[in-house]
């Protein structure tokens, strides 16, 4: 996989695309526009969420993401399940232990769970909360959240606890462990998350507030579940396997790392319009005395990633009843291996996460106040219905795209109809002016009938112009 | 504070209709945009968020209606709020943090702290208010901003 200066793991098929416009209205941060009768995805919108693969009825959203043929190319391979993972297997003889089993039966060297890592990130992030006094803190660990707030609310950037997402920690202590045991080097392990979602493939190809990833490749749930199912009866239960308590394994769905934070007041909040209506309120003031605010994209938690098979409520109830097995409570081993790394900043974020305000009009003031008034005068113009049909998400996007140079008013469709009225009309004007010689006109109805005739049918005309 | 209009590059204005829950919070969120549009610092976008939606709290709440109008300036944000109404009768006391005269109603839909006016305070550079009885409130707030230089 080639990386472009911004990789998105979500990208366009541009032949299934028919240019409907239904996922403009639904993308979270305006990033698509349909031109030529196209989608296109604006990079430096896109925030890797997934809501357009949801909603496009001709599949032409796609994640890109990686598959089984590369475990090849190394020497030791190891998988780490999602948390959200687990919540795909149903039955009453499956285990964690199972599952693991099958992935190792699938070809990797070993299997580190990411719920061990989420049960470490818990603890970090409930010292991080003891020890700030920023209120209310957001979690970092949904990566389409983290984006959406470096595009959308950059004010808000300080919120963001510092802490790496549990995949990233995950790969990390995995391959350490991997390299001290068998002495091998970082290069030759390959770490691969088992992933419910597009934000996070790209967060392993681009990371936020990392250097580089540990992670060496993100292959999607659904492609892992059709293989493991296949294997599953035949396996025999490996409860060795099995690290993390049922803490870490609800951390894949909503509300699962609240209750791992456990501080006095949590909020756990999901979908991603719910998390926009949330980070809205924030920024003017709300929400101030809350300790802790859980925000994943996906409605249901990390089970409801585009990535995932099952439907998010029934992903729940299975995690519910693959958890009754487990503890309740982190392992002694957990907890103490955390101590250790605690002190050595092991958890924390290597670089800030930068603000990238997308509204952003021009970089000079000057000339961003000059864009503004025409941006207005552009508006006016527009009949504010919001329709779409012009390819972009709202009247108020289509003016700012005619402000930057990336459409015209002739896209809208309302602004066409009118134009093409006006010129009809002075073509009849024209026609009206022909010269006398040639012209017939004391036999023929004056134009102001035709004018009547050309008004008439504004409805079936309006019916026509939807698309 | 110097008289309005003074430099300003662009102007807005909202206006406030009294009890309208439903709507309350858009003039906030409409100046929001265009101040990001305008490309200022995050964080004086957030000081003139906070100021404006307390303050449109406030009118909604408080008065029989009213507007806000917002200058922008080479380095200043000018948000004026000016409503019709009872008007504050003590300003040094409702100014004080945990002050409120909102109806029980009012409290139970999760306003009515008292921590409107020290807030729109606390995120002005400059502040000034002033109120008639019967009459009504004008408040003015002053952010400076950088983005000019
Ligand atoms: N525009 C106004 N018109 C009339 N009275 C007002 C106005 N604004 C504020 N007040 C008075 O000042 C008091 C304090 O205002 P402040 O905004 O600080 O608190 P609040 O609105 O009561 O509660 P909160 O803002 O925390 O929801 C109000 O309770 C009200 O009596
Ligand atoms: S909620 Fe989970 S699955 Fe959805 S985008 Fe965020 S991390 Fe991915
Ligand atoms: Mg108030």
């Amino acid at each position: 996989m080639r990386l472009q200066p911004y990789f998105h793991s979500v990208t366009l098929d541009t032949d299934s695309c028919k240019g409907c416009t239904i996922c403009i209205k639904r993308c979270p941060t305006e990033a698509i526009r349909v031109r030529h009768g196209k989608a296109r995805i604006l990079e430096i919108r896109c925030i890797d969420c997934g809501e357009c693969i949801r909603t496009c009825p001709n599949h032409a959203k796609r994640a890109i993401a990686d598959d089984f043929s590369l475990l090849d190319k190394y020497a030791y391979t190891v998988a780490l399940p999602a948390p959200s993972f687990f919540g795909q297997f149903s039955g009453h003889d499956v285990t964690v232990g199972k599952i693991l089993q099958a992935l190792l039966a699938l070809g990797f060297t070993s299997v580190y769970e990411v719920a061990e890592a989420a049960e470490h990130v818990s603890l970090a992030t409930q010292r991080y909360v003891n020890n700030s006094i920023i209120r209310p803190l957001i979690s970092s660990s949904c990566p389409a959240i983290v984006r959406l707030i470096q595009v959308r609310f950059p004010d808000l950037i300080d919120h963001l606890i510092p802490i790496q997402a549990p995949v990233d920690i995950a790969a990390r202590f995995a391959k350490e462990m991997i390299m001290r045991k068998y002495g091998l080097r970082r290069e030759e392990i390959g770490a691969f998350f088992i992933t419910p979602c597009p934000a996070k493939v790209t967060a392993v190809k681009q990371p936020i507030g990392l250097e580089s990833s540990w992670v060496d490749g993100a292959i999607p749930i659904a492609d892992a579940y059709a293989r493991v199912l296949r294997i599953l009866p035949r396996l025999e239960d490996t409860p060795s396997l099995q690290q993390a308590s049922a803490i870490g394994i609800h951390w894949g769905r909503a509300s699962g790392e609240k209750y791992a934070i456990g501080a006095d007041k949590t909020v756990a909040v999901d979908g991603i319009q719910a998390v926009i209506d949330v980070l809205s309120e924030i920024e003017i003031g709300k929400f101030h005395d809350i300790d802790f605010i859980e925000c994943q994209a996906c409605r249901g938690g990390c089970v409801g990633g585009p990535l995932t098979v099952q439907n998010p409520f029934l992903a729940r109830v299975n995690m519910e009843s693959l958890t009754q097995e487990l503890p309740d409570k982190m392992s002694p081993e957990i907890v103490h291996e955390f101590e250790q790394r605690y002190s050595t900043g092991a958890y924390d974020l290597e670089s800030d996460i930068e603000p990238r305000p997308i509204l952003k009009l021009d970089d000079d003031f000057t000339k961003a106040i000059e864009k503004m008034e025409l941006l207005e005068k552009t508006l006016d113009s527009l009949p504010g219905l919001d329709c779409g049909s012009c390819g972009s998400p709202s009247c108020q996007a289509l003016a700012e795209d005619i402000v930057q140079g990336l459409a015209t008013e002739g896209d809208c469709v309302f602004v066409l109809r009118d134009g093409v009225q006006s010129l009809a009309e002075e073509l009849l004007d024209l026609a009206r002016r022909v010269p006398g010689s040639i012209s017939n006109e004391a036999e023929t109805s004056p134009g102001g009938s035709l004018q009547e005739s050309m008004d008439e049918p504004e409805i079936g005309e309006q019916e026509g112009s939807g698309t | 504070m110097t008289a309005r209009g003074t430099g300003a590059l662009m102007s807005v204005t909202y206006e406030i209709v009294a009890g309208d829950f439903v709507r309350a919070g858009e003039a906030a969120s409409k100046l929001k945009r265009v101040l990001q549009q305008l490309g200022l610092d995050p964080t004086i976008i957030r000081r003139a968020a906070i100021a404006t939606y307390e303050a449109e709290m406030n009118i909604v709440i408080h008065s029989y209606g009213g507007h806000i109008s917002v200058d922008i300036t080479c380095d200043s944000i000018e948000i004026l709020c000016e409503d019709s109404g009872p008007g504050i009768p003590d300003i040094e006391k409702a100014l004080q943090e945990g002050y409120s005269t909102a109806s029980e109603d009012v409290r139970e839909m999760g306003f009515g702290a008292g921590m409107g006016l020290p807030n729109i305070r606390r995120s002005a550079d400059d502040f000034s208010i002033e109120s008639r009885i019967g009459q009504g409130t004008r408040l003015q707030v002053r952010i400076l901003h950088r983005a000019g230089e």
